[in-house]
């Protein structure tokens, strides 16, 4: 098992900022267009985040023209350049499936201290 | 076959490879092995190697194997393994090898003793349909029919339900994906055979 952890613990990034589920978040992604690559933010509110090690990941929802998108991310994705926490939420749940039903005024999320 | 090494299987994990994709990987503990026997044509009609892993105790050895190990002078193996090489001219008696005769990108093929499940019905083991479960039917993960009437016997080799897993299995064509050379470690895509800890062979892949 200590072999298996060894291996996990060179792909982990340490640059990933501590961010929880209520979090708004802007995930900066590599995105390979062509020969090209850029970066493209994605912004949102983090819904949910699971696992651990290598396999933790997280969801961040945002709306946009009227419709719910949610991207699911590995946390120490190489692709993703940086992540920046916008704005921190007070929420009493650790998965926000809740938002998915609520929209405008219902779905703000208060700012923890 | 050109090379081939033991090993442990440790586990199954994900990486990210250089495009920043999920991998799923098999973590193998591969050797160090030592080359315990040559095998020449003209002493044994065939040309080979044999190689031993993981080091063992003399109390658990038969007196035949002892004086096998003190004939060639080599340390006493818990696994030994016989490879029939293209070319055993490389190889000499005591030499160690180790994960780097492998390379990351190369195809291999792994065989190991499957988990073993038990006593199972033709549906898991052979592969068969399942019947309908509901309105009436009463036929539901059976075999079905084993023949005609003709015969009045069932031919051998009919599938059928009984005991399923640890068998030698061998996966074909999986790529190495990483090696690391100092904890003798090969990450090889997809699945491997076997449980935890159970002993592996790698080989180079025949269709590669």
């Amino acid at each position: 098992m200590d072999l298996l952890r060894s291996i996990e613990v060179e792909q982990l990034r340490q640059d990933i900022p501590e961010f929880r589920s209520g979090d708004t978040v802007r995930v900066n992604v590599k995105v390979v267009e062509g020969a090209k690559e850029r970066v493209q933010a994605y912004e949102g509110v983090v819904i949910k985040r699971r696992g651990s090690g290598i396999n933790e990941t997280f969801t961040v929802r945002r709306v946009t023209y009227g419709v719910g998108v949610e991207r699911c991310f590995p946390v120490h994705m190489p692709r993703i350049q940086s992540i920046q926490v916008l704005r921190r939420g007070k929420v009493r749940r650790a998965k926000l499936f809740y938002l998915r039903n609520l929209s405008g005024k219902a779905a703000r999320i208060k700012d923890r201290a | 076959m050109k090379k081939g090494i033991l090993g442990t299987k440790i586990g199954m994990l994900q990486i990210f490879d250089e495009t920043g994709r999920v991998v799923p990987v098999t973590v193998i503990q591969a050797g160090p092995c030592v080359v315990t026997q040559k095998k020449t044509a003209d002493n044994d009609g065939y040309e080979a190697i044999q190689i031993g892993y993981a080091a063992a105790k003399e109390s658990h050895m038969t007196k035949p194997l002892k004086g096998h190990f003190a004939k060639q002078g080599v340390p006493a193996m818990r696994h030994l393994k016989e490879f029939r090489l293209d070319d055993v001219s490389a190889y000499e008696l005591g030499q160690e090898i180790k994960a780097d005769v492998f390379e990351a990108g190369e195809l291999v093929d792994v065989t190991a003793v499957s988990k073993g499940k038990g006593f199972q019905g033709s549906i898991k083991r052979n592969g068969y349909s399942r019947g309908p479960m509901a309105h009436g039917s009463k036929y539901h993960r059976k075999s079905g029919s084993l023949g005609a009437k003709g015969p009045a016997r069932v031919f051998l080799g009919r599938k059928g339900p009984g005991r399923m897993g640890g068998n030698q299995v061998t996966v074909q064509g999986l790529k190495v994906v990483k090696i690391d050379t100092e904890k003798n470690l090969i990450l090889v895509r997809g699945a491997v055979p076997g449980a935890k800890k159970s002993i592996i062979t790698i080989r180079d892949s025949v269709k590669a």
